[in-house]
């Protein structure tokens, strides 16, 4: 039996590569089936930086919330929202986790502690902070986190929050997912300090800064913060390096990167063939079972796209239900 | 025995009795308790005006004082209350909803459509609404049309002590947000009011005095201002129908239309900005739904279309007075003395 140099059993390896996967596939098939105009609206795609959403999920249960982006499909994967039901929503079907009604940008599952993919850049920090008072008060040591880029980390509601959690020690993790590009503007043009760590310092917040494509270095931080928080070590802020190898939304041209970025990025930089290369060199895993999984995944997707063109639309009486609980 | 308490005594019984009744009810907000952390003592303010003051000896550390940052604060309320709590949040003057305005329009009330009605978000803000304090442009307005405007919202503007505590307890128990606009200058209003707990159901409007010749319909401060119209007006003959909306969303569109079937005349007073108005609201509506019934046009009581002057001469002008009232029914009666 060969030696297990990972902090995860072989089991957890292969579940993680999955959830890689599974974000893949389902932003690599979005961008296929968004070209043939049959999906409504905008589609941010997450594909490049799945090792961020999964490394940190890997440590969460149906107690912990998120708060996530406009960006927010590979979180909702890696927190357990159903891949099917995901698809109907971004369709804008009646089977989709909404029921149509929110589409790529609303997706939420609170079952699962998804608080909701969010049109509103920095808007989910303020609310992660109610999710951690609310589990602070329940005493369930449950923990929240909220997911920005590296433009939203640039509004008042993310500095706002990060110095209400320092101060009422909430069990908040504010992740910055830094992909270089705040829709075209780069970080470098609109961020002044070099690392968002440095912000974390000027709120009294621990930070840590990883390579965002790395899992291994996602898992183990995240692991640690998350942990103290949980104990009532309080919050802190985690920045991922990232890569985002589609443009802003479906249709960006990406004229404002540099010539031959994405073929460098994904030759280079792609958190799956990272993953696949340190786990199979280690002998835990084989290209065959990566190989199974990566056939279990596509049979997936195709699956959910399909189920999805095929669902029904909301009925004309869906339009003016859910406005309240009562009125 | 009457019983008679304040507006703000009203507001600070109802706070009291339901965080008695459910744990899950928590206040946050500036200074609702005042002096954190401050060497001096502790609940030394209960809100800027006195509204919340002693409930921090009752309830300890279910009132939290809040940095000044209302959208961290506001929002972390409505994360809350979509994590199964019932926030109660203070915005002070609903006039600072521009530095949070997203939390509320963008995130609260839309979450549960948004999510296919899986979501429920139990959050009330509270927020001092209205002129007569001397308080000059940016602490004074009556924004209730613009919360009014947003689907996912309901909207309470009590008029009196024995409602405030009523609209409040409802408020607290509702499962949609609302926002609970509090005239800062009927806090000190006193009516009879029970000391046990009672809910008023919103979308209830309430006669406060019945009459024949003409619908006046107010909420807030414009109550007590078209009550005293009437008074004068009963003096030249006309009888005025008097109607509390008292909840601007949902909004009882039944009681006014049927007064108006009666009297046949509307004037509607409104504190707020005149356009796109709860004034051009109800008189629209009322244009479309009874205009067989109407005898002569609706008249409008509002605001100028300006900020909320400073200078006490110009502030008392700003809000529709008594005396506006009286004369806008006499526009609907004509320049004869008194009603058919």
């Amino acid at each position: 039996m060969t030696n297990n140099p990972f902090p995860l059993s072989r089991d957890d390896l292969l579940t993680a590569y999955r959830t890689m996967r599974t974000i893949r596939d389902f932003e690599e098939r979005l961008h296929v089936e968004f070209a043939k105009g049959d999906i409504p609206g905008f589609v941010h795609l997450y594909a490049g930086e799945e090792a961020c959403a999964t490394g940190i999920m890997m440590h969460l249960t149906d107690i912990d919330r998120i708060a996530s982006t406009h960006r927010g499909h590979g979180h909702c994967i890696a927190k357990g929202v159903d891949v099917h039901e995901m698809m109907g929503e971004i369709y804008g079907k009646a089977t989709g986790c909404c029921r149509g009604k929110g589409g790529s940008m609303h997706i939420a599952d609170l079952s699962k502690g998804m608080m909701g993919a969010n049109g509103i850049l920095g808007a989910g920090a303020p609310l992660i902070c109610g999710a951690g008072l609310a589990a602070k008060f329940r005493g369930d040591g449950g923990v929240g986190l909220t997911f920005f880029g590296d433009g939203a980390a640039n509004q008042g509601t993310v500095l706002e929050s990060m110095n209400l959690a320092a101060i009422w020690n909430l069990p908040v993790i504010f992740v910055v997912e830094n992909n270089g590009y705040a829709e075209s503007t780069s970080v470098e043009y609109a961020t002044a300090v070099d690392s968002y760590v440095d912000r974390a310092a000027g709120f009294g917040l621990p930070g840590v800064t990883v390579d965002g494509t790395d899992f291994f270095a996602v898992y183990e931080a995240a692991g640690e913060i998350i942990k103290r928080a949980r104990e009532g070590g309080g919050p802190a802020l985690l920045e991922c390096k990232t890569v985002r190898f589609f443009g802003h939304f479906e249709g960006d041209a990406q004229t404002y990167k540099a010539k031959g970025e994405n073929e460098h990025n994904r030759a280079h930089r792609d958190c799956l063939k990272l993953f696949g290369a340190r786990v199979t060199a280690a002998g835990i895993v084989a290209d065959a079972d990566l190989a199974l999984i990566d056939r279990e995944v596509a049979a997936l997707i195709d699956d959910a796209v399909e189920t999805a063109k095929g669902a029904p639309l909301p009925g004309p009486r869906e339009l003016t239900t859910d406005v309240y609980v009562s009125y | 025995m009457a019983r008679m308490i304040s507006y703000k005594q009203a507001i600070n019984e109802a706070l009291d009795l339901e965080m008695r009744r459910d744990p899950t009810v928590i206040l946050l907000g500036e200074d609702i308790v005042g002096g954190a952390g401050a060497p001096g003592e502790m609940d030394a303010w209960g809100g800027v005006l006195g509204v919340t003051k002693g409930l921090h000896a009752k309830h300890g550390n279910r009132l939290m004082d809040t940095p000044l940052s209302e959208s961290a604060y506001i929002g972390a309320a409505i994360g809350a209350a979509a994590c199964g709590m019932r926030p109660v949040a203070e915005l002070m003057f609903l006039d600072f909803m521009g530095v949070c305005f997203d939390q509320i329009f963008n995130q609260a009330a839309k979450f549960k459509y948004m999510f296919g009605g899986k979501a429920k978000t139990p959050v009330v803000i509270r927020a001092m609404v209205g002129a007569g304090f001397r308080a000059a442009a940016q602490h004074s307005q009556m924004l209730t049309p613009l919360f009014t405007h947003i689907p996912g919202l309901k909207v309470v503007c009590p008029s009196n002590a024995y409602d405030a505590k009523g609209l409040l307890i409802q408020a607290i128990r509702d499962d949609d947000p609302v926002i609970f606009c509090e005239h800062k200058a009927l806090y000190g209003s006193e009516a009879d009011v029970p000391e046990e707990s009672y809910a008023i159901p919103f979308g209830e409007a309430n006669i406060v005095r019945d009459g024949k010749d003409v619908t006046l319909v107010g909420y807030g401060l414009t109550v007590p201002r078209a009550l005293a119209a009437a008074d004068t007006l009963a003096r030249s003959g006309i009888s005025a129908e008097v109607i509390d909306l008292r909840t601007l969303s949902p909004i009882d569109w039944d009681t006014v239309i049927e007064s108006v079937e009666n009297t046949g005349r509307l004037v509607v007073i409104d504190e707020a900005n005149p356009r796109c108005s709860l004034a051009t609201d109800v008189a629209a509506y009322v244009a479309q739904h009874a205009f067989g019934a109407l005898k002569a046009a609706p008249q409008m009581v509002t605001a100028p279309h300006t900020p909320v002057p400073f200078s006490p001469a110009l502030e008392d002008l700003y809000i529709p007075s008594a005396e506006a009232i009286v004369a806008a029914v006499h526009k609907t009666t004509g320049p004869v003395k008194s009603a058919a």
